[in-house]
């Protein structure tokens, strides 16, 4: 090894700690485009590949009964390579050793064995081979306990029967599957049964139909056609109108979520990245300045320009190697654990964790380039600074009398004061980039905070303001009205308010959204429409009520008319005004007057669902009753929901708040220790004369103290604007039709960030510090600047 | 004898914008092969600047210099490297070793880039080292130090050695070690040396002295009578 590399690993075995603060942050940086680039390829290509190799189909329909003679024509439409009929309809289910109810949709397989579309993987057991035998999803019978040979009741179209799990399978269909109702998936609840095709048939009265149709369609053909088509030979059958993968609710969300990795990754590592450059590049200008006279050596004694200037460069790549390595170990870790939350979430059969080696590869370069980027400044200014003028003790910094010095001579302030102000004025530059840095650490933490404060807006908003009831009980198809008399009824019910859903796609202009447009009566008191201003809105009996998301989505403003096409009945198509708009985290709303709709429908009032005011001591009691009723399709409690949802997002909100302030602490660490140890060399002779001169320890550390502090406090402001700026594009970002997360800024985010900021702030500071106390004084006055 | 060295019309201007600084004002000078040459002035008196340029670190503002005949004045910053990689040793007053390498490893640093160095091991038993050579320059005393630097410098076998104040940090006894190691390199290898100083005295040990008062050599000296460096003090 070359005596100069020895200098190189002893320089950087002595700058260890300023080095691990800097390679920290790059760290975070490498760790994150690791796992987010890794786990948007792991997700993609699982996701690719459990679709290609199950073929997930393209189009998606439904209708009220289909006769199997239209088969032909669907598939001679153009461009459809396959298609799959099925029976599908939703039973309640009786589960041994469970009082309340869950509900089951049923498919049927197709005649000839397996379907050729949405091919379902089989997990453990075999198909059902005879009358009475079923195959479930893998997570129902999990949550279940459930495994083949085991039995449960159901009650489909009013005849109850048992079935019999002969196995558990998976399907590219139901990678994120909701229950009717619902808003977080439960498994316990609500589960896919695959049962033979005679059976399913003769259930749902579908002998010789069928009721649900999915196809895949060949390349370069217009989907949109596809789907017109499905529409037309549909129409007359009862055809719910089809919708494409966009819109299919678990592809929807998966979606959603790979593209969310991909903004974390094109976001999230750019800002570390920039930090750990600046950080570089202020601890070698200080190196630099620092060994001078050996710089000057090197060039004395032969060396090169490009080798003293590569001798820097290599010092600063010491540190990126330390950020690649613990970002390697730190990323792959993160991604593997993240791995295990996604297979939590989204049932895969498989999941192709493969971070490719050009992610790491990646990481590892944009690292070096950084740290190089950072230190190129300072290698520069060694590789261009003359041997001669090297040797000399550099020339004292310059400084002038300002408007600056005016001020503060009219302040009065204190002389050591005043040494704090000059050194901030004099390196403007290194001053501003210290206080961006640490308010990029106080917008980590308000990024990430407001969540929880958003989570509780959104509970308020959608269980305590919206949803008042304590259950939904929704119908296995629309019911006249009077059924909410039945319902009344049943033990334990206290209220009962009528709620309808009317499928249509909203129309204005160019812009279209399908949605199922809420029918409610005026007055009723559990299920509101909450407006933005926070007061309870009634649809006009004329007109709709929309979420401020969709009406955003059709562009339409209060006032506007929106063409409503109706997807069931009549199909009819109508024109509406908008009456207003109304806030709303959950989907995306549409909102009729009940009497209005059914009225436009030409037909005596009627209902899908009911919302219920119940006993709870009496709960156990309904559950049993409602088994009887073959109307019922399931009873959603929901403080079930509440709890659950507030239970996943708030495991969700604690890692992700660790995962910022952790980030946070570093970021500050890394910049508040290097820039305080840099104060430190550079004052090292000036704090001492003070020393000499009487100062006492207290004093002299206030002016190390002071000035990095001072920065930290100046941080905070911009740092609360960039958090706010961060917060809201995380709610864009966040935000799809599934739900909106309200950005909910409330002072204790802010004051939060700004203590946790402060507070590391003023712990790296005072680790220097603890260097002052130790200072030999005659040692360093006898050293040469 | 052949010149190593020669100067001719030198000048060396420091411009601060405001005042010219006239380090050196003209300077002719020749350097001899196997000479020991001190350079003996006040502070400010040019002999810093003198040997910077010698050694290709500065650059001339007017006149010429040349090496065995080369000129150095019309030499690029890369032939400048070359030729200080190649022919030159340095010695500092404050030694300017590197802290973080050992005795050795600071040899060494020499010995990884000249083109025909002798082992670093020993250049460090040349100057009576043999013993300190791991050490490092913080458990060493300032003459050691400055042996190690000396060493450092005739590791590469450089046809001159140019000595900055080698003795301005240290007592008479370590100082007279110092010089004892310059004198015996001068002799047994022949390596034109240039000692500058303050210390009238050591004087006594050269071929020459060249006496340098506001930028010019205002005379020069020849010892008929040379001293060995244990024979002065100060």
């Amino acid at each position: 090894m070359q005596a100069l590399d020895r200098k190189l690993l002893r320089d950087f075995r002595r700058l260890w700690v300023q080095a691990l603060a800097i390679a920290m942050v790059l760290a975070c940086g490498v760790s994150i485009l690791l796992t987010a680039v890794g786990m948007h390829q792991a997700l993609d290509s699982t996701q690719d590949a459990y679709y290609g190799r199950n073929r997930f189909t393209d189009v998606f329909a439904s209708a009220r009964r289909v006769p199997n003679s239209l088969l032909p024509e669907l598939s001679a439409m153009n461009g459809v390579l396959a298609l799959d009929a099925r029976v599908s309809g939703f039973a309640s289910l009786e589960l041994p050793g469970r009082v309340k109810g869950a509900v089951g949709r049923i498919l049927s397989l197709p005649e000839t064995g397996m379907p050729q579309l949405n091919v379902p993987v089989l997990r453990s057991g075999r198909w059902p081979d005879v009358p009475g035998e079923v195959v479930v999803n893998e997570p129902f019978a999990k949550s279940n306990r459930f495994s083949p040979g085991d039995s449960f009741l159901a009650n489909i179209n009013g005849n109850k029967r048992a079935l019999t799990i002969t196995g558990t399978a998976l399907s590219p269909e139901f990678i994120y599957t909701l229950g009717p109702g619902a808003l977080m998936p439960d498994s316990e609840t609500f589960g896919i049964i695959w049962m033979r095709p005679r059976e399913a048939e003769a259930a749902f009265d579908m002998t010789g139909a069928f009721n649900d149709l999915t196809l895949k369609i060949a390349r370069g053909v217009r989907p949109e056609e596809v789907v017109f088509q499905v529409d037309q030979l549909l129409e007359p059958y009862g055809g719910h109108g089809a919708i494409l993968r966009d819109e299919q609710g678990s592809h929807a969300i998966i979606d959603a979520e790979i593209s969310q990795l991909k903004g974390t990754a094109m976001v999230l590592p750019p800002i570390f990245f920039g930090i750990s450059a600046f950080l570089v590049s202020m601890v070698m200008s200080r190196i630099v300045a620092l060994e001078r006279a050996e710089i000057g050596l090197l060039k004395a004694i032969g060396y090169s320009d490009f080798e003293v200037c590569l001798h820097y460069l290599m010092l600063a790549a010491l540190v990126a190697f330390a950020g690649i390595a613990i970002g390697w170990a730190a990323g792959t870790w993160l991604a593997r654990s993240l791995a295990v939350l996604y297979a939590r979430f989204f049932d895969f059969p498989f999941l192709i964790y493969n971070v490719s080696y050009w992610v790491y590869a990646l990481s590892a370069l944009a690292a070096l380039l950084t740290t190089t980027l950072g230190a190129a400044r300072a290698a520069l200014k060694a590789a261009r600074l003359a041997p001669a003028v090297a040797m000399q003790p550099p020339a004292p910094p310059r400084f002038k009398q300002s408007l600056a010095d005016i001020v503060m001579r009219r302040l009065r302030l204190s002389q050591p004061t005043v040494m704090i102000l000059r050194s901030l004025l004099r390196w403007p530059f290194r001053s501003a980039l210290t206080t961006l840095g640490l308010a990029l650490a106080v917008a980590s933490v308000v990024s990430s905070a407001f969540f929880s404060d958003a989570l509780h807006e959104i509970v308020d908003t959608a269980f305590f303001q919206s949803n008042r009831q304590d259950a939904l009980l929704t119908f296995t198809e629309e019911r006249p009205e009077e059924v909410l008399e039945e319902v009344r009824r049943l033990p334990g019910v206290l209220q009962v308010e009528a709620l309808q859903y009317a499928p249509a796609v909203l129309r204005n202009g160019p812009l279209s959204k399908r949605v199922a447009i809420e029918a409610r009566k005026p007055g009723s008191e559990m299920v509101r429409i909450v407006a933005s201003d926070g007061s309870v809105a009634e649809p006009p009996p004329d007109g709709m009520l929309l979420s401020e998301r969709l009406a955003e989505q059709l562009g339409i403003l209060p006032g506007d008319n929106v063409e409503v096409q109706f997807t069931t009945g009549r199909r009819e198509v109508v024109e509406m005004p908008v009456a207003g708009t109304v806030r709303q985290y959950f989907g995306l709303g549409a909102y009729m007057d009940h009497t209005s709709l059914n009225r436009l429908f030409r037909q005596q009032p009627r209902v899908s669902a009911a919302a219920i005011a119940m006993d709870a001591s009496r709960e156990d009691e309904l559950h049993r009753a409602l088994r009887e009723i073959p109307a019922a399709a399931g009873l959603v409690l929901m403080t079930d929901t509440r709890r659950s949802f507030q239970d996943t997002i708030r495991q969700n909100v604690i890692v992700m708040n660790s995962i910022y302030i952790t980030i946070a602490v570093l970021i500050t660490i890394g910049v508040a220790y290097n820039g305080a140890r840099i104060q430190l060399s550079e004052r090292a002779r000036e704090l001492a004369s003070l020393r000499i001169l009487g100062f006492t320890r207290g004093e002299v550390s206030y002016i190390l103290t002071g000035e990095m502090m001072l920065l930290a406090l100046l941080a905070q402001p911009p740092g609360w604007l960039i958090g706010a700026w961060i917060a809201k594009a995380a709610t864009d970002n966040f935000s799809s039709d599934l739900y909106t997360i309200p950005l909910v800024l409330k002072p204790a985010a802010f004051s939060t960030a700004s203590l946790i900021v402060l507070t590391a702030a003023l712990c790296s500071v005072l680790i220097v510090r603890r260097r002052l106390d130790r200072l030999d004084l005659v040692a360093v006055m006898k050293t040469r600047e | 004898m052949q010149p190593v060295f020669a100067m001719k019309g030198v000048t060396k201007v420091y411009d601060t914008g405001e005042v010219k600084v006239y380090a050196l004002a003209g300077v002719d000078l020749e350097l001899f092969s196997g000479e020991l040459a001190v350079l003996l002035g006040p502070s400010g008196s040019g002999k810093s600047t003198l040997l910077n340029i010698l050694g290709g670190l500065d650059h001339v503002t007017s006149g010429q210099v040349w090496f065995r005949g080369k000129d150095l004045t019309s030499l690029s910053d890369r032939q400048l490297t070359r030729y200080r990689r190649d022919h030159v040793g340095f010695v500092f007053q404050f030694y300017n070793l590197v802290p973080s390498l050992t005795a050795r490893e600071n040899v060494q640093l020499v010995t990884d880039v000249a083109r025909n160095p002798m082992p670093a091991a020993e250049a460090l038993e040349l100057v009576g080292l043999s013993h300190r050579m791991d050490h490092f320059p913080a458990e060493m005393s300032g003459g050691e130090q400055q042996r190690v630097a000396i060493a450092r410098a005739v590791a590469k076998r450089p046809e001159v050695l140019l000595c900055d104040e080698p003795t301005g940090a240290l007592d008479s006894k370590t100082g007279i070690q110092v010089l004892e190691t310059l004198h015996g390199i001068n002799r047994e290898f022949g390596t034109s040396t240039v000692v500058i100083t303050h210390n009238a005295d050591i004087q006594k040990i050269a071929h020459r002295v060249l006496f340098f008062q506001d930028g010019r050599i205002s005379r020069i000296h020849r010892n008929e009578q040379r001293l060995e460096p244990a024979d002065i003090s100060w």
